[in-house]
Formats: C-alpha cells, structure tokens, sequence
C-alpha cells in the first residue's frame, strides 16, 4: 500500500495512509502516516466502535492540513484497551507449532511452484 | 488510557522474518525501502477536496491462487469485503465491522459537516503482492488511473 500512496502523491494526489504496521510503512516511507497502535486488521478503531472510529478517522484526515514535509508520522493515540497480549501473540512462535510451520512452509512453496507453471496466475502474497 | 510507553508498537518486520525462517524460507522478505518521498501539498482545502478510499480488502473471497488485479466498487453501495488471505490479527479481532478497515460512516459525516468536499464515487481495492515490481508497475499506475477518472484530488489508503 506503501507503493500506491508514493505513486499517487508523485502524481500530484496527495495522500495519507492509516495503518497498524508502524516499522513497515516507516521503512518504505511514505508522505503521511497515521499510525494505529491497534491489532492487524483493524486499523480504524475497535469493531462496533463508532465514536472510536471518528476520532481515528479525523485524527487522519486533519494530516492532509498540517503535514509540512514527507515521512510525517502522527502516532494516535487511541489504545485498542483490555487484554494487550495481542502484542506478544501476533506470529508468536512456540516450540509445540515448529513441525507445523514447517509443514506450511512447505505447502506453501510447492503452491508458488504451481503458480510459477502458470504464467497467466499471480503469485500467492505475503506481507 | 495508558501512558505513551506502556506498551511499543508491535516489530512486525522482525517477526516476520521470524515466522518464515520457521516456516523453512531461506531468503527473508526484503521489505521496501526508499530513500526519497514524494510529497504533495493538497491542491484545495479539505471542505474542498474529493477523496479516494483505498483498501488492502478484496469485492470477493479470494483463494490463494486466484487471479488478482485492482478492483474497484461503488462508495455510495459498497458490498461486503473479505481478506481471509491477507496477513491480520485473526485472533485478536475480526473483520465483521467493515467500517474498522473502510471508514465510510465517519468520512461521510465529514463530508455532511462540510469538513470534507465529497467522497469519490469508487473506493479501490489493492492486491497486495509478493511481488512489489508488480505493484509499483501495474497496480499503482492503474489505482492512480482510476483516481484520476474519478476526479480524486487526495487519498485514504487503509492497509489491513
């Protein structure tokens, strides 16, 4: 998404991205960056939350008034609250799932070499 | 609330980096990286401006091997997304609220508040790709394309 949003203010459109991937979308760098501290996957607020998602989404939006130059992050500070240990969850790898990933991993690579037999498939993403 | 430093954000690249050494992977994801950033000043003021909604969701539940190509539906009617092959926090939350990843309510009462010109009359729906010639070559330019048509002076993009 990264990628779009440079390709569009290249362009003359300017653009903020709202997003929970601080360190990615920083690494790409991008021209504004609203960064939710929230779970993948939700990146305007808690489901069900309306009031949340206003405030996040005006939060944003008033980057496109005060943002003076490239690479501006605004970090939200909305918090996601209850049980934080999505943090340590997210992708967490244990001891019991290895031959399992492992197995994916493999599936999964036997699936892109079935892919790359057809040219006219796209490749299986990943982040 | 909490403080500031309570809890530091989560290092997704490092984790995933991880995660695929587990999986068996040799190279590591090489995420994208750039030097120089583009940086527009919007054309109109807000109350002035037309926006374009960009999503990492899809109109259709899609299979890993399916085709994938940019998309692009009504704002005024959008129907359900799905991203069931897209990279979430599948435990901690869900996708049943579109508007926690499609922000339609609170833009349009922006737009209703007279703080925002309108909404464009497409949101768009990005394939995110492994490949990131791809995206910078064909899904980009072509998002931009439809921007364009759509009279788009500036953009929401949502990444999942």
């Amino acid at each position: 998404m990264s990628l779009v949003a440079r390709c569009l203010e290249a362009d003359g459109i300017a653009t903020v991205v709202l997003g929970s991937a601080l360190d990615i979308v920083e690494h790409c760098g991008v021209p504004r960056f609203a960064f939710a501290d929230f779970p993948l996957g939700n990146p305007c607020g808690r489901p069900w939350d309306g009031a949340m998602q206003r405030q996040v989404v005006a939060s944003t939006m008033a980057l496109f008034e005060t943002a003076a130059g490239p690479r501006t992050t605004v970090r939200l500070p909305y918090r996601w609250g209850g049980d934080e240990s999505w943090r340590d969850n997210y992708m967490a790898i244990r001891e019991a799932d290895l031959d399992v990933l492992r197995r994916q991993g493999d599936e999964r690579r036997a699936l892109r070499r079935k892919q790359a037999a057809d040219t006219q498939t796209r490749l299986t993403p990943r982040p | 609330m909490s403080t500031a430093t309570a809890h530091l954000p989560v290092a997704y690249m490092a984790r995933t980096k991880r995660y695929y050494e587990a999986q068996g992977y040799a190279k590591p994801y090489v995420w994208a990286h750039f030097d120089e950033v583009p940086f527009t000043k919007p054309a109109k003021p807000l109350a002035e401006s037309t926006l374009a909604i960009i999503t990492t969701s899809a109109l259709h539940d899609r299979q890993a091997t399916d085709p994938r190509a940019v998309a692009s539906a009504a704002t005024a009617a959008a129907p359900p997304l799905f991203a069931n092959d897209l990279a979430w926090d599948k435990k901690a939350t869900h996708l049943d609220d579109r508007e926690t990843f499609l922000p339609l309510a609170p833009l349009r009462a922006m737009v209703d508040e007279g703080r925002l010109g309108a909404l464009a009359k497409r949101f768009h729906c990005l394939p995110t790709e492994y490949s990131q010639r791809r995206t910078r070559t064909e899904d980009a330019p072509e998002i931009l394309r439809r921007c364009r048509e759509d009279g788009a002076d500036i953009a929401l993009l949502v990444p999942l």
